[in-house]
């Protein structure tokens, strides 16, 4: 090294950036590995790559279109689900609420002839009692809220099934309202993208995410601070019941017709998948919308993908699985690559 | 006699607090006043936390009456408790591993970007700043998780929360516990300054009766939930307060032994 620095010419313009201070692309490059959505977003650029070389056909506007609606909803759901991880509590009974919520509104539309827009309020006005009972009996009684919500989950289902008589119905129509509200085109996702957008708001820069953050985080110490950790979760119980009845609302306008059982435990395992996928923690404390909506975009190229390829729907099972495996296995490195690195 | 004359800013009498079977407080009384720094020491499960998380408004006693300057009260939340300007340094500190320095320090005390309700980071990191740095308190930044703190740094994090929030009672279980020689002397001069300065009534409860001896004007003991000795710190002396506590320590080894003899 000494030998180099003499025979270096004095005239050079350029210093040699110093160990320090690297090319201002590396320091761009390492700022973004070091955020915690970076690997997934990573993971999802490598999927798209992956099946556009296989099927050109993949970035079609077509298959867009059909990606932002296997995304929309599911998003949506898992922006509630990553509030609750947080604030360390989980909601079972998301894709129950998804069902029940537009059935509302057809009845308040059909049989007490309300206008739409009140018969979705209606609905969503149910689905927060749903989740301040979620949060309630979470809360009060100190059930699990696994077990509260697995009960939920039931009892909202078996009353879904029984108002709807088990038949799907026509989603009614009211003028702009249903293209609004999931039916125009991309109509669902920018809802999706809003919402994510907003509760990520919410989540950093207000003091309720300040204050979900420290109620997972250290539930005694938030409340001995005086935190009031009930009221957070709770209300987060509700949030997430809401946000998964309006992505019901809006995927029935979407396909027109209200399905008894739309959703279900499979939306909600995606949602709260998505989240894991996205760096949200199980274990409370940690987790970004951001990072969940980056999940289930993942989770949904993932099917879209193997779909494109006619890959059967067992098979597909086994890559979905495989696939959550490896991104978590990935996301768990990589974090802790950036944790040893920030020293 | 004590040399403080001044009002009373709290007075508990008769304090009972029960948990199952454990009586962590039996009937106790005590008052601190204006201006006064009073020491809490005890054995270990003497009941000390737990009287001071009753005085916090984090634990509701079974019995026993609170008056906080003269009025009687019952202080209901945390947030109750702070609005009558009580802050507390708890033992176990109530830090957020997964929050910033500066989101811990203004916890439940958040400033906001009027008229929006978004949080004004910019404000809260640079107060938190200045705090830690008149403090002397020594961390690479106010932006890191507070997980990555050491013991004595998120001591410093939680006292400096508690001494900048403008409170009038100051309620500190063991600040000094995981303190080096450094910050513990450093937590000790700001306690004097508070101490003169005369606006702020302080109880610390700690092991370390020289420490505590030095810095409190008034020591209370408590033992089994009751508090045996109450004196002005110059009338009392790390002698007398080990010889108490051993004491009650071998009426209690020979209150177990008796049965056996018998
Ligand atoms: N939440 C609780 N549930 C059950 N018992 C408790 C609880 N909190 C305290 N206790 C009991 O009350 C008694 C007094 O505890 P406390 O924490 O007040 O003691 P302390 O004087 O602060 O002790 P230390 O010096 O070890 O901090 C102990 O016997 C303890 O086991
Ligand atoms: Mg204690």
């Amino acid at each position: 090294m000494a030998e180099n620095v003499l025979v270096a010419p004095p005239m050079e313009e350029e210093p040699e950036p110093t160990p320090e201070r690297p090319s201002p692309w590396l320091r761009l490059a390492r700022l973004f590995l070091r955020q915690r959505e970076a690997s997934i977003v990573v993971v999802a650029i490598a999927l798209i790559i992956y099946f556009q070389l296989s099927k050109p056909a993949f970035l079609s506007a077509q298959n867009i279109r059909t990606l932002s609606q296997f995304v929309a909803a599911t998003a949506i759901i898992s922006a509630g689900e990553v509030m609750l991880l947080i604030c360390g509590e989980i909601d079972l009974s998301v894709g129950q609420v998804y069902a029940l919520a537009p059935f509302i509104m057809y009845f308040a539309k059909q049989e007490a002839g309300l206008p739409l827009i009140v018969g979705l309020i209606l609905g969503l006005i149910v689905c927060a009692l749903v989740g301040l009972f979620n949060g309630l009996i979470t809360v009060a009684l100190r059930v699990p809220s696994f077990i509260t919500t697995l009960g939920t989950l039931f009892l909202i289902n078996g009353l879904t099934l029984t108002i709807s008589q088990g038949f799907p119905v026509l989603t009614p129509s009211e003028g702009l309202v249903d293209e609004v509200l999931g039916h125009a085109s991309y109509s669902e996702i920018i809802w999706a993208i809003a919402i994510a957008i907003v509760m990520q708001i919410v989540l950093s820069w207000t003091r309720w995410g300040l204050h979900t953050i420290a109620t997972g985080g250290n539930l005694l110490g938030a409340s001995e601070v005086g935190v009031n950790v009930a009221r957070i979760k709770i209300g987060n119980f509700m949030l997430c019941s809401v946000l998964g009845g309006f992505a019901g609302t809006l995927e029935a306008f979407r396909i027109t017709s209200i399905d008894p059982q739309a959703g279900g435990t499979d939306i909600m395992f995606l949602a709260v998948a998505g989240a894991v996928i996205g760096g949200t923690a199980l274990t409370g404390g940690l987790g970004t919308i951001i990072g969940a909506f980056l999940g289930t975009l993942v989770l949904s190229i993932l099917r879209d993908g193997f779909t494109l390829l006619g890959v059967s729907a067992f098979t597909f099972d086994i890559i979905l699985g495989a696939a959550i495996l490896v991104a978590m296995i990935l996301n768990v490195r990589l974090r802790l690559w950036r944790e040893a690195g920030r020293e | 006699m004590s040399e403080f004359t001044t009002p009373e800013v709290i007075r508990t009498e008769g304090l009972v607090k029960r948990f199952g079977a454990v009586t962590a407080l039996n009937g106790v009384s005590l008052y601190l006043r204006q201006g006064e720094v009073l020491g809490l020491v005890g054995d270990n499960g003497a009941g000390k936390s737990t009287l001071i998380k009753i005085l916090t408004g984090f634990l509701q006693p079974d019995e026993g009456r609170i008056f906080i300057d003269g009025t009687e009260v019952r202080l209901h939340s945390v947030s109750h408790a702070r609005s009558l300007g009580i802050e507390t340094v708890y033992q176990d500190l109530a830090l957020i591993n997964e929050l910033s320095v500066y989101h811990n320090m203004f916890l439940k005390r958040e400033s906001l970007l009027k008229p929006f309700p978004l949080l004004d980071n910019r404000r809260m990191r640079r107060l938190a700043r200045e705090y830690l740095e008149s403090m002397g308190v020594n961390i690479p930044s106010v932006d890191i998780e507070v997980a990555r703190l050491s013991g004595g740094q998120r001591q410093s994090i939680a006292i400096a929360r508690a001494v900048y929030s403008q409170a009038r009672i100051l309620l500190l279980d063991e600040p000094l516990a995981a303190m080096g020689a450094k910050e513990g002397s450093l937590i000790m001069n700001l306690i004097r300054t508070l101490k003169n300065e005369g606006q702020v009534s302080i109880i610390m409860i700690a092991h370390n009766y020289a420490q505590v001896l030095e810095i409190c004007d008034r020591v209370n003991l408590l033992q089994h939930g009751r508090i045996v000795l109450d004196k002005p710190a110059a009338q009392t002396s790390v002698e007398e307060l080990t010889e108490l506590v051993m004491r009650e320590y071998r009426a209690g080894v020979n209150q177990r032994r008796q049965p056996a003899a018998g």
